[in-house]
């Protein structure tokens, strides 16, 4: 598949914003209660990273004033499922963060945030596993990944939030969740890009075509300088630029960030180490995510092979 | 979760490919966008027309494969659209209800009025049949010239798609699969119709009639 940048957006802000949200709520409810001024600012933050998901996935659309419309199928489409709970959970981390404005304590709110949360997760991955025939999405490990990711990326955020706000003990002991996330969706992500690796695709030339000699090639697609099915359903990126795309997952999104992290926990958090994981972090998701994309091969692509 | 068993509709209008006659003309291609680029479901835009890059929405595209090693070769052009699946994966992604299959007759459509442009639709189809116009930024698709078959100032003789009326080899044939009687149906049933990609379970109503191997005068 051609990645679209929007959705690669909208999926890594997003899902980084869904993981703050949960890290913060978590420690509300465990009483590891961070200060009333990271709540705040963390929240907000949550709050501007999902608007701008939201009008990067707006600018997905060919017709982006008729969005509204996209509610409507929610029995059996899961992307019109995601167009209604993701506002539904900028509203609850809105709620969330008007009440603690307004001096009150509850713990009805960060829960609903949690469960939100995860159900926004399950939305966004679930409009890929359930596209049968694309076999690299459809198994459940695309939504633990999703959910992996996007609560390590937001446990390196709070982290990040954390010691620049001065709460340094609270930035430590979110650090240790952050480094036990980023390994857990490291190894998982490795377990997915290993099965995909291993797929056989279902169909082939003879099922596309139905003829049945073993020897089957095309010799035109039907056109001479390609069509829709071409721009978006090929990513046209040389091997070597996957290659160091996927360099680039394990290393920023990953390993990198696991370092950074082990050495602001032995060195006691200093200011530069989390702000800085995060960002590397954020880099190699960026990566991640479009490889996730680029890996997906359609079915549909059996039938533009060669122009001539 | 769990979808909805596909209904059973009574009728299924759809085309009946032949292989054995299609020479790759292309004048399905042309007849089709030219039917349709000024129908209901048009305008079918081009971008770069008189370009080197020539490329726009097409409904229709008849692609050529070659079969065998030389000089045993066999050359097939192979014309290919919607078809109108009885089990359309792309109608239950759809985030607006825009994408649909019509129960009177099971044609697969696009309201256009609807359509947001997110090219879901066109990701969960697994033939590629859906192509997003880009100067409309909706997705669109085959009607099975849905705004001529029933068009009663036509004479009945012509109220085919201009697909089927364009063929010069007749090589396409319409008609209503669920029918037993039919052109279509006894051609499926006698000459071996089959449907593409059928591990994936979408139960296309349009089928292709394989080549029949015939042996050389002499032989």
């Amino acid at each position: 598949m051609h990645p679209a940048w929007s959705v690669i957006i909208f999926t890594t802000v997003a899902g980084a914003a869904q993981g703050l949200v949960v890290a913060l709520a978590l420690a509300e409810l465990l009483g590891a209660a961070p200060s009333a001024a990271l709540l705040d600012r963390g929240l907000l933050l949550a709050l501007g990273m999902l608007v701008v998901g939201l009008g990067a996935s707006f600018l997905h659309l060919g017709r982006p004033e008729r969005a509204w419309r996209a509610v409507m199928m929610w029995r059996t489409s899961w992307l019109s499922r995601e167009v209604i709970v993701l506002p539904a959970f900028i509203g609850v981390v809105g709620l969330w963060w008007l009440s603690l404005r307004g001096g009150g304590s509850t713990s009805a709110l960060p829960l609903l945030a949690i469960a939100v949360a995860l159900l926004l997760w399950l939305c966004t991955a679930m409009i890929y596993v359930c596209i049968r025939f694309i076999q690299e999405w459809a198994h459940a490990l695309t939504v633990v990944n999703y959910t992996l990711i996007g609560l390590a990326s937001g446990a390196v955020l709070t982290a990040a939030l954390a010691v620049l706000l001065g709460e340094v003990p609270f930035a430590r002991s979110v650090t240790r969740w952050a480094l036990g996330a980023t390994l857990l969706a490291w190894a998982l992500r490795t377990v997915a890009l290993r099965r995909n690796a291993a797929l056989k695709p279902k169909s082939n030339l003879q099922s596309a075509t139905g003829i049945r000699s073993p020897k089957l090639v095309q010799k035109s697609m039907g056109m001479s300088a390609g069509s829709f099915n071409t721009r978006e359903f090929f990513h046209g990126a040389s091997a070597a630029a996957v290659r160091h795309v996927r360099l680039a997952l394990h290393g920023l999104g990953f390993l990198l960030p696991a370092l950074l992290l082990m050495a602001a926990l032995s060195f006691g958090a200093p200011l530069v180490l989390l702000p800085l994981a995060f960002l590397v972090q954020a880099a190699g998701l960026q990566a991640e995510r479009w490889l996730f994309f680029a890996q997906a091969r359609h079915p549909q692509n059996l039938y533009y092979q060669t122009v001539s | 979760m769990a979808e909805a068993q596909p209904e059973t509709l009574a009728k299924q209008l759809a085309l009946v490919i032949d292989l054995n006659v299609c020479v790759g003309c292309h004048a399905c291609v042309t007849s089709c966008k030219e039917w349709n680029t000024g129908g209901a479901a048009g305008p079918m835009s081009d971008q770069n027309a008189y370009g080197a890059g020539p490329t726009g929405t097409f409904f229709n595209r008849v692609q050529t494969y070659e079969a065998g090693s030389y000089p045993e070769t066999e050359t097939i052009h192979f014309p290919k659209s919607c078809l109108h699946c009885e089990d359309p994966p792309c109608v239950p992604v759809c985030p607006t209800g825009a994408s649909y299959k019509r129960k009177e007759d099971g044609i697969v459509l696009v309201d256009y009025d609807k359509c947001i442009g997110c090219k879901y639709c066109a990701w969960a189809c697994p033939y590629g049949a859906r192509e997003l116009d880009e100067e409309r930024q909706v997705m669109t698709k085959c009607t099975l010239c849905v705004d001529r078959i029933y068009d009663e100032l036509l004479p009945p003789a012509d109220r085919k798609p201009a697909c089927v009326m364009a063929c010069p080899t007749g090589a396409r044939l319409f008609g209503d699969v669920k029918d037993p009687h039919s052109e279509v149906s006894v051609a499926i049933r006698e000459r071996g119709g089959y449907a593409l990609m059928p591990e994936w379970q979408t139960q296309p109503a349009n089928q292709y009639l394989p080549r029949k191997v015939t042996a050389a005068v002499g032989e």
